[in-house]
């Protein structure tokens, strides 16, 4: 046991100090333990058994002098126990002493950080998709399935059967825990940043920040994106990833009035714009944008850069926007790329031109249910002073939404449509 | 870790298939297990007749029931297996990719339990 410092703590700044190691270094922990049994879940429940002899300890003989290794000392020694109760006979008896050494070989004041390789288990092909993102909230963060469930939006008893499943599989499948070959990388790292942005997205999709557990959420991501981009600094999607959450995140404040009405882009204050946020996000993009290699999170977040020019010249770049989404286009078969190019399109050749390329993507099925096409369209049209065919659009607009702030907000702009009537046919 | 490689694929085509297609599979499938072996993962493996030739049986009741023909009509039958210790998942999956029945089937990879 490390030693231990002779201050006798109450229980309340004990608690306080668990707290504080679970917040910093659970994830940490949990990964080592995980790499070293590929027991996600007995690292897991190791974990919170230390937590729960820490709070037991620690006010009767003062907080340790590093909380980490005691925790680490504890999991560690819980793990083993638990791995004995569980096989006694003699073949696995070989295998337990192997995973003793192993954890055992590891100075407790240095645990190295194995949390990518953690993230690359999680995100391993093998895995249900949808359960990346939370698998990885959770053995990184310590979210508990509650928590996750209520994010995504799924019962807690269906996340934590889809969750233990998920953990079961790393183990008896035997997914391993490093850094896949060079030649699978890109692709497997596609999977970890894709469930990172899911998680980021999930917060964001609650504007106002009034869920916090949501809104928590975009916070991790970011926090997530961040380590992942520490730990591979060459990977430029990892970067490009980070730049794109941290451009959408400083435009949080910007999103909704103070009566909470939303408030699109264009229309957004810019004085709302978080600076700091949005030159960390430039400096990061073109940090990724020397490597080279060019990639979905990179253009994504070069179309933020090229909405934010408006701080400087008052107007968007639409012309870089219109070739990003071509890029992307190019890149990703999306629905929501297509629109956004046919929006760039009526900002660079004129709202009938924007229009046009919308009705080329009729043939896409997934758009008759897809409110952001019936929005676009919808503006579109009563640009082009087709009034009643905005009207339409609006309404299946309206009918699909299902936040009441933008619901809100297209029925304002359909009802503003028979006041611009008038003028409509010249201004066109 | 030992597991289990298991050819699924449409057998019908196989069996109409010219004389030359199906020397060039046999020759295919001949050099993969060599490969497998040389790498040292190969435990064992073998081609299954055609469903055609399988018997099911079952027991009812105490009474053994025995049926011509597969357990059930399926579009993929099982072809053949192969059965590999590699180190993990990964590493079976890469061998799964390079079997010559994963081009034109399926190959379920299936970890054995640990006795």
């Amino acid at each position: 046991m490390p030693p231990e410092t002779d201050q006798h703590a109450g229980p309340a700044p004990a608690a306080e100090a668990a707290e504080v190691v679970a917040r910093r270094s659970y994830g940490k922990l949990v990964a080592f333990l995980a790499a070293r049994t590929r027991d996600v879940a007995g690292a897991e429940d190791a974990l919170a058994d230390a937590f729960a002899a820490a709070l037991v300890d620690w006010p009767a003989n003062g907080i340790p002098a590093s909380p980490e290794a005691w925790l680490m000392a504890v999991a560690r020694r819980k793990m083993i126990d638990a791995a004995r109760r569980r096989r006694t006979d003699e073949s696995a008896s070989g295998h337990l002493q192997l995973m003793q050494e192993e954890l055992e070989a590891v100075n407790e004041t240095q645990i190295p950080d194995d949390r990518l390789l953690l993230m690359f288990a999680c995100a391993h092909p093998a895995i249900d998709p949808g359960i990346r993102a939370p698998m990885i909230l959770q053995t990184i963060l310590g979210f508990d399935a509650a928590t996750i469930a209520s994010a995504f939006l799924i019962s807690p008893a269906t996340m934590g059967q889809r969750l233990v499943r998920a953990k079961s599989k790393i183990r008896q499948a035997g997914i391993p825990f490093r850094l896949p070959e060079r030649a699978d990388l890109r692709g497997r790292l596609d999977a970890v940043l894709a469930a990172i942005y899911a998680a980021f997205s999930e917060g964001w999709s609650d504007p106002a920040g009034t869920e916090f557990r949501r809104r928590n959420l975009a916070e991790e991501g970011i926090w997530l994106g961040r380590l992942v981009a520490s730990l591979l600094p060459e990977e430029p999607e990892a970067l490009g990833l980070l730049a794109l959450m941290l451009h959408a995140e400083a435009r949080r404040g910007a999103r909704r009035s103070p009566r909470g009405e939303y408030v699109p882009l264009a229309e957004q204050d810019l004085s709302l714009w978080n600076t700091p946020l949005i030159e960390e996000a430039e400096a990061v993009l073109r940090r990724a944008s020397r490597m080279g290699v060019v990639g979905r999170y990179q253009l994504e977040a070069a179309v933020q850069s090229a909405h934010v020019v408006r701080r400087m010249t008052g107007r968007a770049d639409w012309a870089a926007i219109e070739h990003l989404y071509e890029a992307l286009a190019a890149i990703i078969d999306s629905p929501v790329v297509a629109i956004n190019r046919a929006i760039a399109i009526a900002e660079t050749r004129g709202p009938a031109a924007g229009l046009q390329t919308l009705d080329a993507l009729t043939d896409d099925t997934r758009l008759a249910e897809y409110q952001p096409y019936w929005a676009a369209r919808a503006g579109l049209l009563a640009r082009t002073g087709e009034i009643e065919a905005a009207e339409q659009a609006y309404d299946r607009a309206i009918g699909l939404e299902a936040d009441p702030a933008v619901r809100d907000f297209l029925q304002q702009r359909r009802a503003a449509l028979r006041g611009r009537a008038g003028d409509a046919g010249t201004s066109a | 870790m030992k597991y289990m490689l298991l050819i699924y694929g449409n057998e019908a085509n196989v069996l109409s298939a010219s004389k030359e297609t199906v020397g060039q599979m046999i020759a295919a499938y001949g050099a993969y297990t060599e490969a497998m072996k040389k790498a040292g993962v190969h435990v064992d493996s073998g081609r299954l007749r055609p469903t055609s030739d399988g018997t099911t049986v079952r027991v009812v009741n105490g009474k053994t029931e025995v049926l011509d023909g597969p357990y059930a009509e399926t579009k993929e039958q099982l072809g053949g297996y192969y059965m590999v210790e590699v180190p993990d998942l990964d590493a079976a999956l890469s061998w799964a990719a390079r079997c010559p029945g994963a081009s034109h089937g399926t190959i379920e990879v299936r970890p054995l339990w640990v006795m």
